[in-house]
């Protein structure tokens, strides 16, 4: 009962976390109207260059197409901020290697507003050239921003990209989600190589200490919230 | 030497040969001294022999009576540089589409070697053959050298290549009918492609099972000129003798649908007493499994019957084999696993459960029992409901007419050009010009383009993107001399890591676990079972019950690429639904088919169950007029009904159904899902599709117009899961993504891309890129089987019956039993998340 009135509450892709009323958006953003904040997470640009450096020649499209999908999310909401919330290039040459127009197109993103790179494990180091400052976390309001999930509480996270797998009628669907509960919550990764980890994973446990978590999963135009002990493991 | 003449008039089978051929009681076939005369011509020959026509010893005699006939060799070279002109060296490779066969064939052929004393090395070459081993063959290499396609392609790229193949006289091909049908025959036609330019004096020896187009096969046989084409020569033998094929004329009830057979097993059981030896051939995997545990249920008398698939562990299957060989068997259940290779003992039976799919499928199998070949073989087959009796009676039908149906030539893959290009600059740096010639000798590229070859060399050296990138990383590179070479020796290891063209579903082994000692802990080890694909145990949960090898086991863990069982004392297991070894009836016999239907004459050979459902369908409906596409409309429970039968095969019924539904769906008549058979689709909505057909609201012709092909067709390959799996195998094969590997799987498994991401980013920014151009190709013949479905709507076109009825007909009830039996089927996965969802609201507010 529980599991399912929380489903019914969360809606549209309303989440609260620590009594904030975020939008999450299904694309896989999350938006403080409050603070006019954007938040993506696990941008991993430049991984398809990062895998052709040693020799897997992935299509070298997925900065561009990750910066046009951001594109369309800051045209709708026009934030004031955006938070890139670590992980936001695949490894630390990763700047160095933006193709000219996709550089371009991520400083047209910047402009007017402020652009905060969160670091992450991928990128540790401040990088030049890429516009933004930098922090290793950020305290807004009574939310804390930070890469990696550290189990404190009123934490917005990314890192762990999470997917949650439902079935029915003995079809599965798998799908990015945001995983949260009442405190914290860790976002889905935004990047368009970037793959997930379910939260069946003990990780998600670790973290949320039990499956009292919902999973909310990214539809085409809405999200979907499951609660995460009817999610279904990697088998 | 001796002079020409001589040779001429020389007896084409030495005294030492006529006096083996006596000693066994034989007399040589004239197929046989057909191909030792066109040898000696120095002519390539293809060879079309029934099994058991001394087909594998005819293909190899030239060699034998070239090798016999050779001065003495010379004292073994220690030393063998590259430059070291060589007299000998390897005279024949012969390649066979399974390393068994060819160790099978090797055996076969030390008896001749030993009783003649003839100084011929021969050796096989496999992905069993020890590493020292196989560095030695390629330093001092045989004179027979018996293997596979892939490790020709091994073979040929390394530097050693021209070499090891200078002195090559001859490659002998065995089952090349089964080779030719896949992307392991382009690889292989590339292959050779490169034999004939190492090997100037090479001719090449085809051994193939009968076929449709036997040009073809003798054009794929040698090397095709810039303009026209060249061809062997074709050699055939005399048939064997007619084979006795029957239907089971069962005192069961005939089923509607399904395809266990249980109906019949107790008959099926009489047979297997009645022979000596059986052969019990299935279409899939889940149906031997379940066919062999029903028939373990019955064997009162304990009658040694075993059980073989792909799936099983090698080992067990070589047991079954040996067992099989040494005539300890009664009956061997199995899949087309079987369907090709070793010859077997003395089996007197083959039953073929299950609809025979296409004639000379079925042709082939039959000829698995009694390779005595002037006697005829037996098979009984046996279908499994009623519309496989009416596939059964037209494979008959064919048969008798020795009609054949194999399928045409392929067009190369360029999915595998890519795979070849790297090979080719892992051997020797090439000139592009010279290439591209070299390629179109093959006779399935001999119509590739330039432009599609230099696309594919632009893939293999930085990924053949329009945004160039990758220059920096480039794989191969072009040196002053114009010559293509790879950049580093870590691109040619990885090449061989990856060769081949087998792209398997990620598969998982599936060990018997040990008994647990002591709390929750899964011991690691225990006895291998097999193997099932990784997306079967997806659909599983921790406690299901599954028949595997022959057993009913239990779901308990899966650790890394392992799943843990144990065994079951379930009754009502779930079956594993492999996927493995399902053939689309072959379009000559469904034209057959849909002839019997159409000619209530023929309804005489046709036992009385079936005759009787097919009068009631005429007179509640109408039977399908032979080049007509029938189609019903009827309301049931709450839902309307829309069922036409094209008979082209499930796999075009499925793409037909996720169009039409597309269709259905704009055209306001909300469609909520369809099933497919192999005959048939049914499509069932809520609003009333009979009555908006009969009223013109909804035109048929535009339902069924060829247009679907177009932008709806575009519109659904963006998202579906079977395109997806297509372009996976595409990017595997030209190499873009690498092959998983045991050991490393848990890691992999995160690391690895997701190739469904790199489809759908390609898609949107480079949608002619080759390997979607390569994906689009198989997709045309492969899962989504477009090619038949066009023809199909072609055919149809202004030949559309509607019958609009009150119930459902005789005719749709099959189809209509396959739903919640088969999954429904869909791809719109946000309307089955959405109606999950609403179901846990529902949940809660009652």
């Amino acid at each position: 009962m529980k599991i399912a009135m929380q489903s019914v509450a969360a809606g549209q892709g309303d989440i609260a976390v620590a009594g904030v009323a975020l939008i999450a958006d299904p694309a896989g953003a999350l938006y403080w109207p409050e603070h006019g904040v954007l938040v993506v997470a696990d941008l991993h640009l430049e991984k398809g260059s990062s895998y052709a450096t040693r020799g897997q020649f992935l299509p070298p499209y997925d900065t561009a197409a990750t910066l046009a999908r951001l594109a369309r999310l800051i045209a709708h909401y026009a934030p004031r901020s955006v938070i890139a919330l670590g992980d936001s290039f695949h490894d630390g040459g990763g700047p160095a290697r933006l193709q000219t127009g996709d550089r371009a197109s991520l400083s047209a993103l910047q402009r007017g507003r402020d652009w905060i790179w969160i670091t992450g494990n991928h990128d540790p180091e401040p990088a030049e050239n890429i516009g933004g400052t930098f922090h290793e976390t950020l305290r807004l309001g009574v939310l804390t921003f930070r890469h990696l999930p550290t189990g404190a509480v009123n934490e917005v996270c990314g890192h762990l990209h999470p997917v949650a797998r439902v079935s029915h009628r003995g079809r599965a669907v798998s799908r990015r989600c945001f995983a949260a509960d009442a405190t914290r919550m860790v976002m889905p990764a935004f990047g368009a190589f970037t793959g997930g980890l379910n939260v069946r994973d003990a990780a998600f446990a670790d973290l949320f200490g039990t499956l009292a978590f919902t999973a909310h999963m990214l539809g085409e135009d809405r999200l979907y919230a499951f609660a995460a002990k009817r999610c279904l493991p990697d088998y | 030497m001796q002079a020409a003449l001589d040779i001429t008039h020389a007896p084409l089978l030495p005294d030492s040969f006529v006096r083996w051929f006596a000693q066994r009681g034989w007399t040589p076939r004239a197929h046989q001294l057909d191909l030792l005369a066109k040898a000696r011509d120095g002519r390539s020959s293809l060879l079309i022999a029934p099994t058991g026509g001394g087909k594998t010893l005819a293909g190899f005699l030239p060699t034998l009576v070239e090798l016999s006939e050779r001065n003495a060799p010379p004292k073994k070279l220690q030393s063998t540089g590259r430059s070291v002109a060589r007299s000998q060296g390897l005279h024949t490779l012969y390649i066979s589409p399974l390393k068994a066969l060819a160790v099978d064939i090797a055996r076969n052929l030390e008896t001749p070697v030993r009783e003649m004393a003839l100084p011929i090395r021969l050796e096989t070459r496999t992905g069993d053959t020890p590493a020292s081993k196989r560095m030695r063959q390629r330093r001092d290499p045989p004179d027979i050298l018996l293997t596979t396609p892939e490790q020709l392609a091994l073979l040929l790229a390394t530097a050693d290549a021209p070499y090891l193949f200078g002195t090559l006289k001859r490659v002998i091909l065995d089952e090349l009918h089964s080779l030719v049908t896949s992307k392991r025959g382009d690889l292989l036609s590339l292959g050779m492609a490169r034999l004939f330019k190492l090997a100037p004096n090479l001719s090449t020896v085809g051994l193939s099972a009968t076929v449709a187009e036997p040009d073809e096969l003798c054009r794929y046989l040698v090397p095709q000129p810039l303009e026209g084409t060249a061809m062997a020569d074709l050699v055939v033998a005399q048939a064997g003798a007619q084979p006795k094929i029957t239907m089971l004329d069962t005192q069961a009830r005939l089923p509607w649908a399904g395809h266990s057979a249980r109906h019949a097993l107790n008959e099926i059981y009489d047979l297997i007493k009645q022979h000596k030896t059986t052969l019990v051939f299935v279409n899939t995997r889940s149906q031997a499994e379940f066919l062999f545990q029903e028939l373990w249920g019955v064997n009162d008398d304990n009658l040694a019957i075993a059980l073989h698939h792909g799936s099983l562990d090698v080992a067990q299957r070589r047991k079954v084999e040996d067992a099989m060989t040494a005539g300890k068997l009664r009956a061997v259940v199995c899949t087309s696993s079987l369907d090709l290779g070793v010859d077997w003992g003395d089996v007197d039976l083959v039953v073929n459960v299950g609809a025979p799919k296409g004639s000379s499928r079925l042709m082939q199998r039959v000829g698995r029992s009694n390779h005595r070949w002037d006697e005829p073989s037996k098979a009984v087959l046996v279908p499994a409901n009623r519309f496989e009796v009416l596939e059964c009676r037209a494979a008959i039908d064919a048969v008798a007419d020795n009609a054949q149906d194999t399928p045409p030539l392929r067009t190369g893959a360029l999915d595998v050009l890519c795979q070849h290009v790297l090979g080719r600059a892992c051997g020797e740096p090439f000139l592009s010009d010279e290439l591209f010639a070299e390629v179109r000798a093959a006779a399935p590229y001999a119509t590739l383009t330039r432009g599609d070859f230099d696309a594919a060399v632009d893939f293999v050296a930085t990924g053949g993107y329009a945004l160039k990138a990758y220059e920096r990383f480039a794989k191969i590179r072009q040196g002053k001399d114009g010559k293509w070479r790879v950049t580093h020796p870590r691109v040619a290891q990885r090449y061989r890591m990856n060769i081949g063209t087998i792209v398997e579903a990620d598969m998982l082994k599936v060990r018997l676990m040990r008994s647990r000692r002591g709390g929750a802990h899964i011991p690691r080890g225990g006895r291998m079972l097999g193997q099932v694909e990784e997306y079967f145990i997806e659909m599983l949960s921790v406690g299901d019950s599954f028949v595997f090898a022959g057993e009913v086991l239990k779901y308990e863990a899966l650790v890394e690429d392992e799943v843990y069982v144990s065994r079951s004392s379930a009754t009502d297991p779930k079956v594993p639904s492999y996927e493995g070894g399902k053939f689309p009836l072959s379009t000559y016999l469904a034209a057959r088919v849909r002839g019997i239907l159409a000619d209530s004459d023929a309804w005489r050979a046709l036992p009385a169950q079936v005759r009787e459902w097919l009068e009631i369908q005429q007179w509640r409906s109408m039977l399908p007029p032979a080049g007509d596409l029938l189609v019903e409309t009827f309301p049931r429970g709450e839902k309307f009904y829309l069922v036409c039968y094209p008979f082209e095969g499930r796999l075009a019924h499925q793409t037909l159904g996720m169009l039409l539904t597309r269709r259905l769906e704009r055209a306001g008549a909300k469609p909520l899902g369809f099933v497919a058979n192999e005959y048939a689709l049914t499509v069932w909505g809520l609003g009333d599709l009979g009555v908006r057909i009969t009223r013109g609201d909804l035109s048929l012709a535009e339902l069924f117009g060829e247009d679907m092909l177009g932008d709806d067709l575009e519109e659904w390959l963006a998202e579906s899961a079977l395109m997806k799996r297509t372009f996976r195998s595409c990017a595997i094969i030209a190499g873009l993504i690498e092959r998983r590997f045991p050991g490393e799987e848990k890691t992999r498994r995160q690391l690895t891309i997701s190739t469904d991401l790199v489809y759908d980013v390609l898609r949107k920014h480079q949608p002619d890129h080759i390997l979607l151009r390569a994906a689009r190709a198989d997709a045309a013949t492969g899962l989504l089987d477009i090619k038949r479905l066009g023809e199909m709507l072609s055919r149809v076109k202004g030949r559309i019956v509607h019958k609009a009825l009150d119930h459902v007909s005789p005719l749709a009830v099959p189809v209509m039993l396959e739903i919640g039996r088969e999954t429904v089927y869909g791809e719109a996965s946000d309307a089955l998340l959405a109606e999950a969802a609403d179901e846990l609201i529902k949940e809660a507010m009652n």
